[in-house]
C-alpha cells in the first residue's frame, strides 16, 4: 500500500525528467592539517524511482558527499564551498537553514550505518517515525502513529500495532534497520540515501534489507542514493555506479556494463578484491588467485599528489599520470573515466 | 546438585511479570533496602499529609504546666521548654522538612537541567560562562553556599528553598552537562537532523529525556542533602523562622540547655533527620541500581 499522499504530493521533476541534480559540488573541511577538499567537483543526477550507488573505500568522499545533500556537514570545520544541488526546481545549498529543514526528512531523507544508535533509546519506535509526520505533515498525534503503523508493515515488520510502543532495546538489529526506514520513508521522500545500510547487519539480513528498500523504491517511486564499500551491494540493487576516490568521481557507468568493463584501474582494484566463491565450484587454483587487495592506502585529502590521485597505487601509473591529473571523459557510451590508461585495463576475470 | 528449578529461577529474574502490582513486588524483593527506604520516606511523607488526623496537639500552643514533660502519658514523645507537644511537632515539622528538601530540589533540577542543556548542548560562549561560574560556586560547600543565599534573602520558608535550591543548582548542571556533551555526538541526534527537527527540539526531545535516569539518581541523593541543610540553616537561625516547628530548630533551641536535664529534646527531632536522610540514601542507592542499564530490567 502506497501512502495517501503520494498521489498529491507527486515530485516535481526538472524539465529533463531528473528529481535530482548535483552539480560540481564542493565539500572542504578546514583543518589545522590544511585544506582538505574531501568532495571536490562531484556532479551527477538521479530519475525517479533510479538507484544510483556511490562506492569507493572509506575516506574517498562518499559520506561527505551524502552529508553535502542533506546540508549536515558539521560548520566548522566543513563547508559546502561551491556547486548546486538541485531537488526538483529547488536548489539545496541556495536555501536558509530554516528553509533547509523543511526539507530534511520530508522531501530528501536518509538513513545511517548503525540501526543500533541511530534510533533515541528512550522514545518508541512509533513516537520517533511519527515525530517527522508531526513536524512536516502537521499530522495529529493520533494520525501520526497511524501511519507509523502502516509505515511498519510496509518495511514488513510483524505485529506493526505491537511493535510502536516498543523501544529501540525490544527490537534485533535488522528490525531497528527496517524501523530506520519507517522513520526515513513517512514523508514519502523523493530521495532516499542509504549511507551504509547494511554494513552493521549480518549477511543473511543485509539480503533482507536491500530488499525492502527495492520494493519501496518500486511502490513508491522513491529515488535511492546508495552509499557503500560494498560492490556485492551494488551488483545486487544498483542501476547506476560512481566510484569515487580521492574526493572526485573516478567512474560513472551501468551497473552490468562497470562489472565487465571497468574503465578505471581502481574500479578494477575494487571488484578484484570481492571475495568470491570459487572454491565452491572446485576451481582451488581462481580461488587462490581472484583476491587481490589494491596495495597502499587512500592518501591524505590534504596533501594529493599533483597528478592522478590513485598514481601512487596503480600499476599502470605512467610519468603521464603522475605529472597531470586525466580528463574526465566518455570512454563508452554511457560509461565515463577519469584514466589515461582505460585501453589498458585487463577486461572481467570472469569472461 | 540438584536440577535446575527453571520456572523458580525464571520467577527470580522477574519473568512472568504482569500489572504493575506484581512488578513493585519484584523490585522489593530485588531491592530490599531500597525497599526500607522507600517505606522510611512514604511514612514521612503520610505524616506530613495527615498530621491533623495523627495527632490532636497543636505544634504551637504552650501550657506551662507541660513544661519539659517526659516522654509517655498524655506527650507520647514529651513536651519541649514551652509545653508544646514533642510529637506534634516533629509531625508538623516533617512537613516543613519535606516542603523544603523536595521544592529545594525540584527547583534546583529545574535550574540545573536548564544551565547543564544549554551548556552542553549548545556549547561557544554560554557554556565558557556559565561553566566558570559554576566553577566559582563550586568551590564553597553546600552549606556556606546555602548560608549566604539564605542570609541574604532573608529567613522565610520560600527563601530557605530558594537558598537551597541554588545551592544544589551547580552540581546538578554539571552531570547534566556531561551527560548531554556526550549523548550530542550519539548518531541518533545526527538522524533527527536529518529528519528535519531544529535545534531546540532535538535539545528537548532527543536529549533531555536521555539525561533523565542521572538525573532521578542525583535528585534523591539531593534530597537528603537538602535536608540536612534545612536543618543546619535552621540550626543557625537561618532557616524557617519562628513559630514553624522545624527539626533543626527544634535542635538548635534545646541542645545547649536541656541536652542532659531533658534528652528527649534532642533526641527525637535529630532521630526524624537521620531517618529521612537515611531513608532517601538508601533509595537513591536502589534506583541507581535499578536504572543501570548494565543490570537490564
Amino acid at each position: 500500500m502506497a501512502p495517501d499522499s503520494a498521489a498529491t504530493r507527486a515530485p516535481a521533476p526538472s524539465a529533463n525528467g531528473h528529481v535530482l541534480e548535483v552539480e560540481n559540488l564542493q565539500t572542504c573541511f578546514f583543518t589545522r592539517a590544511g585544506l582538505v577538499k574531501a568532495v571536490d567537483g562531484v556532479s551527477f543526477c538521479l530519475s525517479r524511482g533510479e538507484t544510483l550507488a556511490i562506492v569507493g573505500e572509506s575516506g574517498c568522499g562518499k559520506s561527505v558527499t551524502s552529508l553535502s545533500l542533506m546540508r549536515l556537514v558539521a560548520d566548522p570545520p566543513g563547508r559546502i564551498v561551491g556547486g548546486s544541488v538541485r531537488l526538483g526546481e529547488t536548489d539545496l545549498l541556495r536555501l536558509d537553514e530554516e528553509a533547509m529543514r523543511a526539507v530534511r526528512g520530508n522531501r530528501i531523507a536518509m538513513i545511517f550505518q548503525e540501526p543500533m544508535t541511530s534510533l533515541n533509546p528512550v522514545m518508541t519506535i512509533g513516537r520517533q517515525i511519527s515525530e517527522s509526520l508531526i513536524l512536516h505533515q502537521r499530522l495529529s498525534r493520533a494520525a501520526a502513529l497511524e501511519r507509523a503503523i502502516a509505515m511498519l508493515s510496509l518495511v514488513g515488520i510483524p505485529e506493526p500495532a505491537q511493535r510502536v510502543k516498543e523501544y529501540p532495546h525490544q527490537l534485533s538489529g535488522g528490525m531497528r534497520q527496517r524501523a530506520m526506514i519507517a522513520m526515513a520513508l513517512a514523508c514519502n521522500p523523493e530521495v532516499l540515501i542509504a549511507d551504509e545500510p547494511t554494513s552493521a547487519l549480518d549477511v543473511t539480513i543485509q539480503a533482507q534489507i536491500l530488499e525492502v528498500i527495492a520494493k519501496l523504491r518500486r511502490e513508491l517511486g522513491t529515488a535511492v542514493i546508495l552509499i557503500t564499500h560494498d560492490l556485492g551491494v551494488v551488483a545486487e540493487t544498483a542501476d547506476r555506479v560512481i566510484v569515487m576516490y580521492a574526493g572526485r568521481k573516478v567512474e560513472e557507468a551501468a551497473t552490468l556494463d562497470l562489472f565487465v568493463r571497468p574503465m578505471h584501474p581502481y574500479t578494477r582494484g575494487l571488484i578484484n578484491s570481492i571475495p568470491r566463491l570459487a572454491l565452491m565450484r572446485g576451481e582451488r587454483q581462481a580461488a587462490a588467485v581472484s583476491l587481490q587487495e589494491i596495495p597502499g592506502m587512500v592518501p591524505a585529502l590534504s596533501n594529493l599528489p599533483v597528478g592522478c590521485a590513485f598514481a601512487p597505487r596503480c600499476a599502470l601509473a605512467s610519468d603521464t599520470c603522475r605529472a597531470q591529473y586525466p580528463p574526465y571523459e566518455e570512454k563508452q557510451p554511457g560509461q565515463w573515466a577519469a584514466c589515461w590508461h582505460s585501453d589498458q585495463i585487463e577486461r572481467s576475470a570472469h569472461d | 546438585m540438584a536440577a535446575l528449578d527453571h520456572a523458580a529461577e525464571l520467577n527470580k529474574a522477574g519473568a512472568n511479570i504482569t500489572g504493575a502490582g506484581s512488578a513493585a513486588l519484584h523490585l522489593i524483593r530485588r531491592y530490599p533496602l531500597g525497599a526500607v527506604g522507600a517505606l522510611i520516606i512514604l511514612i514521612f511523607v503520610g505524616l506530613a499529609l495527615f498530621a491533623g488526623v495523627i495527632t490532636s496537639f497543636d505544634p504551637l500552643t504552650t501550657n506551662s504546666r507541660a513544661a519539659l514533660a517526659r516522654p509517655g502519658g498524655a506527650h507520647l514523645l514529651g513536651a519541649d521548654f514551652m509545653g508544646r507537644d514533642m510529637f506534634a511537632r516533629i509531625v508538623y515539622g516533617a512537613r516543613i522538612s519535606l516542603m523544603v528538601s523536595i521544592g529545594a530540589t525540584v527547583l534546583g533540577c529545574l535550574g540545573g537541567v536548564l544551565i547543564g542543556l544549554l551548556s552542553g548542548f549548545y556549547g561557544g560562549w554560554f557554556d565558557l560562562i556559565a561553566q566558570r561560574l559554576i566553577d566559582i560556586l563550586q568551590a564553597l560547600p553546600l552549606l556556606v553556599m546555602a548560608l549566604v543565599m539564605a542570609a541574604a534573602l532573608g529567613p522565610s520558608l520560600p527563601n530557605t528553598i530558594i537558598a537551597i535550591s541554588i545551592a544544589l543548582i551547580p552540581n546538578i548542571a554539571r552531570v547534566i552537562r556531561s551527560n548531554t556533551l556526550s549523548l550530542r555526538e550519539l548518531p541518533f541526534v545526527e538522524a533527527a537532523r536529518a529528519v528535519g527537527m531544529s535545534e531546540i527540539r532535538i535539545a528537548i526531545t532527543q536529549v533531555l529525556p536521555n539525561t533523565l535516569a542521572p538525573l532521578i539518581v542525583l535528585a534523591t541523593a539531593q534530597l537528603g542533602s537538602a535536608i540536612l541543610v534545612e536543618s543546619s540553616l535552621a540550626f543557625l537561625g537561618l532557616g524557617v523562622p519562628e513559630p514553624h516547628p522545624s527539626w533543626g530548630r527544634m535542635l538548635s533551641e534545646s541542645a545547649a540547655d536541656y541536652v542532659r536535664t531533658a534528652p528527649w529534646l534532642v533526641i527525637f527531632p535529630g532521630l526524624a533527620i537521620s531517618a529521612v536522610v537515611f531513608g532517601t540514601n538508601l533509595l537513591g542507592d536502589a534506583i541507581r541500581d535499578i536504572l543501570d542499564p548494565r543490570q537490564g530490567s
